[in-house]
């Protein structure tokens, strides 16, 4: 027992727990995040549990059983967990167990034992086999036995359906160490690459799952994340991608059978279309061209057909815009502009497929570095991504006291204020309409905030005057007959870039605006070619604390700016 | 946050002329307000974060700490191991005599002894030998004396060798902890003493972790299982480093197997010597053990509770019987005086009926003569008289004392001899309705 709150006996790993599928990771002595295969060598597990005769097939194994066994194989199971029977889509469980309710809670009805007996199974108790299959696939691999997590979810994940996950997670003998946000997770995977820089970003994540999509804007600042805003959907998913091809292969089939009766008709039929889909789906994202080979698909015909990339593509457009509009969308929801977007992290198992990346890539400025495998050499695996994240936290707070990590965690300290403008100095001329801002310490920054930046001066060096001073992003629109106007109204017409060829020739560039000069200071003497170092400290309080000085001399100018409770008054 | 860096090639504009301020700085304006939001408790720098704002510090003295925390570390870590003074008769030690020595206190980890972990054994070695090396000392202009050299090579080829190790641990006396007198223990820190104790003997155990002795608040099972796995105690302990030296093969083969045979009885015999002396040890604090006697008179005080409430149980259920006896002898005491009572009273009153009938009766048969035997007039012949008082007889029997009864007042209150000839013949005619005569049956009567 005092193992498991004793941070010294803690072996933690990163859960990755999806509606289709799950995976786990750990972090080497390193700090590297790894992901562990299972036994049957999946590094991606089927979130999927199926029973036959009393022994329990799970991953890889289980997935093969919507075949033949589909009434005691349950699947897509996560979003289920603490939600009451009428707010669940029990849509994806139409080729597998159904959901049914079950006092307050929803359960199975599946012959999990030798007997010939159909028990009820809740989402909680399926969630602990399933958590508990994982960890020993974790403890199998690392040789140790696992008895603490971090487990990724959703953004829009409650309350309630964390506390049921945790439930479910202690019952299988992990002690949840945190739950932390999947678009999150895919940040710091990326992150924590040993070549990342540091650096303030805009990042959208746009995760394209098999049931779900999820899309989120996140602002890194100086390593520290706050979301700016999600967007879920449940209508363009992966599975949507599985069907255009199962529509595809079931026509060319009728096509090449007259006689055959259609296979999506029969359950079966459907089943090995499904699977068969997936694969060929997968396989696309690789090459460009794909077999298709089902034995016995109906009426005991088999059949066999290939696909290549571009009729793939094809078929698939309408989800794939579907999918970049949604990813647009909640760059407007966060109310920035495309170009705002330093990067777009494709997360996911659709994400492989490159036309979803290419669409992305076309929708986003060429600023924007899209980082998905078919667009980025060194992208990591999009469907590792939320794993290694977690991983990594898992290793950051695995020696801390469960109670530390709930105070860290606290709101107390996660709210925190964040600039609603950027701060920065006024180059070239004192002049605001002739200066040029720049930024040293952008919008959505958490305060309190310290930053430090490196200024030239004029060539001959003498006297220089800093003027420090908030800034408002601008988007410039330069069109053909130029004309600079603020176009915010365009600009929330997020498909710009897709179908108004109108606008094919028009520039549009991010600029800043002096709004609101905070302070000027001034140094003297500055040796020719010196440099001036600024540093700026924004506290909580919104008080600022300034220090001018040149690099490598001596002495220099501080200023403070009061704060809000300060600032009251004179204002 | 130093890497938090902004490179701005653009320079900064020139003073303009008459700009003056106090301190050359002058606060123009003030931030607009900020927004409130979460941010995402994840990453290094978010520790960093909450880090900051739970302790209230600034970037700089979180920085500050932050560095001091880490600098300590190392300076602690070797610290630890260089403050070992070395005894300077250690130091004069003959290497050849390896067998003497302790090897930790060689090494300077005496602190640390069965406890050391490889990599501790390694850095100790490696500082010692920074030390003591002899091209130093005679680089110093010492002499050539490389005996100390040697006895830290030794040592930590024993030390480093698991198996070798293990035979220096199992005889390695500085690191046991003598058991306490009983007088020691009187004073209350049996736990504190004898914790000590089993933690050192533990360290021979092959099962690992080895249960603790634990404090007055454990309950019974840690208790028992902590003495049960005293008394079932799988030792790894062995004494091949207290034997003998094996001489060389060669010189005699008799003699050579004469020692090996002396030490491998000695070894049983310590090792069995050191299985009895832990028993003993075990024993003691088990005798000393103030849990065992409370466990004891808890479970007697259960046991005897029981015992009585089970007696207390029995005494009532007797009482209660005994009761319900008497209770029972009472009734039955009443029961039969009043049948006696009624007895007699019955008995009484048989008689008193009897006698009743009996008269009746003689008033019946008186009632036959009154009426002339059922002769019209004149004296009755005798065949008449015989039948009268046969049938009337024959009535008589057919009736019980009650109709008799009725009968004879009817008969008292009938005068003439028709009169009573009409009571009998209405009787007749009763019991013939009654269906106990039959028609004709009584012929004087008819």
């Amino acid at each position: 027992m005092s193992a498991e709150n004793d941070p010294a006996q803690r072996v933690a790993i990163g859960i990755s727990f999806g509606n289709s599928y799950s995976s786990i990771g750990f972090t080497t002595g390193e700090g590297r995040a790894e992901v562990i295969a299972n036994e049957d060598g999946d590094r991606q597990i089927p979130s999927v549990l199926s029973y036959v005769e009393g022994e329990e097939l799970h991953g890889g194994q289980a997935k093969t059983q919507f075949l033949r066994n589909a009434k005691n194989t349950v699947a897509y199971f996560r979003d289920f967990l603490g939600q009451e029977f009428k707010s669940i889509d029990a849509t994806p469980c139409h080729e597998s167990a159904h959901p049914l309710e079950h006092e307050s809670t929803i359960a199975f009805k599946v012959r999990d034992s030798a007997e010939d007996k159909e028990n009820d199974i809740t989402v909680s108790d399926i969630t602990t086999r399933h958590l508990k299959r994982l960890r020993n696939s974790a403890a199998y691999y690392l040789g140790k036995e696992v008895n603490a997590a971090v487990i990724t979810v959703p953004t829009n994940f409650s309350d309630a359906q964390k506390e049921a996950l945790n439930k479910a997670a202690k019952d299988a003998g992990i002690e949840v160490l945190q739950f932390i946000n999947e678009p999150v997770a895919a940040v710091l995977a990326y992150d924590a690459r040993p070549e990342a820089k540091l650096a303030d970003k805009i990042v959208v994540v746009a995760d394209l799952g098999g049931t779900r999509s999820d899309v989120a804007v996140v602002a890194s600042r100086g390593g520290i994340y706050t979301i700016l805003a999600t967007l879920h959907d449940y209508e363009v998913t992966g599975l949507k991608l599985d069907q255009v091809l199962i529509d595809y292969f079931a026509k060319e089939f009728l096509k090449k059978h007259k006689s055959a009766s259609d296979p999506r008709e029969d359950a079966r039929g459907l089943a090995k279309l499904k699977l068969e889909c997936e694969a060929v789906k997968k396989a696309l994202s690789i090459g460009t061209s794909a077999n298709f080979s089902v034995e016995s698909l109906v009426g005991g015909i088999d059949y066999t057909a290939s696909i290549n990339r571009t009729r793939y593509d094809l078929l698939g457009n309408k989800h794939f815009s579907a999918f970049s509009r949604l990813v647009l969308h909640a760059v407007e929801k966060a109310q920035l502009d495309p170009l705002d977007i330093t990067e777009v992290i494709l997360a996911g198992g659709n994400a492989h497929t490159p036309k979803i990346a290419s669409t992305i890539a076309n929708a986003f400025p060429e600023t924007t570095t899209v980082l998905a495998p078919s667009t980025s050499p060194s992208a990591i695996n999009p469907s590792e991504l939320s794993v290694r994240g977690a991983s990594i936290q898992a290793s950051l707070i695995q020696e801390f006291e469960l109670e530390d990590i709930e105070q860290s965690t606290h709101p107390m300290v996660t709210v925190t204020p964040h600039l609603s403008h950027a701060v920065g100095v006024l180059c070239i001329s004192g002049d605001e309409s002739n200066g040029v801002f720049h930024a040293i310490v952008d919008a959505e920054t958490p305060l309190p905030v310290r930053r430090t930046a490196i200024i030239s001066t004029p060539r001959e060096g003498g006297d220089v005057l800093i003027k420090l001073a908030e800034g408002l992003r601008h988007i410039k629109v330069t069109k053909p007959e130029p004309k600079t106007k603020k176009e915010k109204a365009e600009d929330d017409s997020e498909d710009d870039s897709e179908d108004e060829s109108d606008e094919e020739d028009e520039l549009r560039e991010k600029t800043w605006k002096v709004s609101n000069v905070l302070s000027e200071a001034a140094i003297k003497g500055i040796k020719k070619g010196g440099k001036v170092e600024v540093q700026i400290n924004i506290g909580a309080d919104l008080g600022v604390n300034a220090i001018y000085r040149e690099v490598g001399g001596k002495g220099g100018v501080r200023g403070i700016i009061a704060g809000e409770k300060a600032a009251n008054g004179s204002a | 946050m130093a890497s938090a860096q902004v490179q701005i090639n653009l320079p900064l504009p020139v003073l303009p002329a008459g700009w003056t301020a106090e301190k050359d700085f002058k606060p123009v304006g003030s931030l607009s307000n900020a927004t409130d939001r979460n941010i995402e408790p994840v990453g290094p720098h978010f520790l960093a974060h909450a880090r900051r704002k739970r302790h209230k510090r600034t970037f700089s003295e979180d920085d500050r700490i932050q560095a001091q925390a880490s600098v300590k570390k190392i300076e602690d870590d070797d610290e630890g191991e260089i403050s070992e003074p070395e005894d300077p008769l250690m130091l004069q030690r003959e290497a050849k005599d390896w067998k003497g020595q302790d090897h930790y206190a060689v090494l300077g980890i005496t602190r640390y002894r069965w406890r050391a972990t490889e990599d501790q054994i390694k850095r100790a070695h490696r500082r010692k030998v920074l030390k003591h090396h002899p091209d130093k000392k005679a680089a110093k202009g010492g002499t050539e004396d490389d005996q100390f050299f040697k006895c830290i090579q030794k040592a930590t080829e024993v030390l480093l060798d698991p198996v070798k190790r293990r035979q220096f641990d199992s005889v390695d006396e500085a690191a046991d902890v003598e058991p306490p007198s009983k007088s020691e223990t009187k004073k209350g820190n049996f736990y504190k003493l004898w914790g000590k104790v089993f933690e050192a003997e533990g360290r021979f155990s092959r099962q690992q972790p080895v249960p603790k002795l634990g404090n007055e608040k454990s309950n019974k099972a840690e208790v028992e299982n902590f003495y049960n796995f005293w008394y079932s105690f799988d030792s790894w302990r062995t004494f091949e480093y207290l034997d003998e030296d094996v001489p060389d093969d060669n010189e005699n083969r008799d003699q050579k197997r004469h020692v090996e045979r002396k030490n491998q009885n000695s070894r049983r015999k310590k090792k069995t010597e050191d299985t009895v002396r832990l028993r003993k040890l075990v024993d003691d604090a088990l005798a000393l053990d103030e849990r065992i006697k409370l466990f004891r008179q808890q479970d007697n005080a259960h046991k005897n509770k029981r015992r009585l409430d089970k007696e207390a149980e029995q005494k009532r259920l007797a009482e209660e019987a005994a009761k319900a006896k008497e209770e029972e002898a009472r009734l039955a005491a009443e029961k039969e005086a009043a049948e006696k009572a009624q007895k007699a009273d019955s008995k009484k009153a048989k008689e008193a009926a009897k006698n009743a009938s009996k008269k009746n009766k003689r008033v019946i048969r008186g009632a036959v003569k009154d009426a002339n035997y059922f002769h019209g007039a004149g004296d009755a012949p005798a065949s008449q008289i015989d039948g009268a008082l046969n049938d009337v007889d024959v009535i008589i029997t057919k009736l019980d004392n009650e109709e008799i009864a009725a009968l004879t007042a009817k008969l008292s209150g009938a005068k003439g001899a028709d009169a009573i000839k009409q009571v009998y013949q209405d009787e007749v005619k009763q019991l013939i309705g009654a269906g106990k005569l039959k028609e004709g049956e009584l012929k004087s009567l008819s």
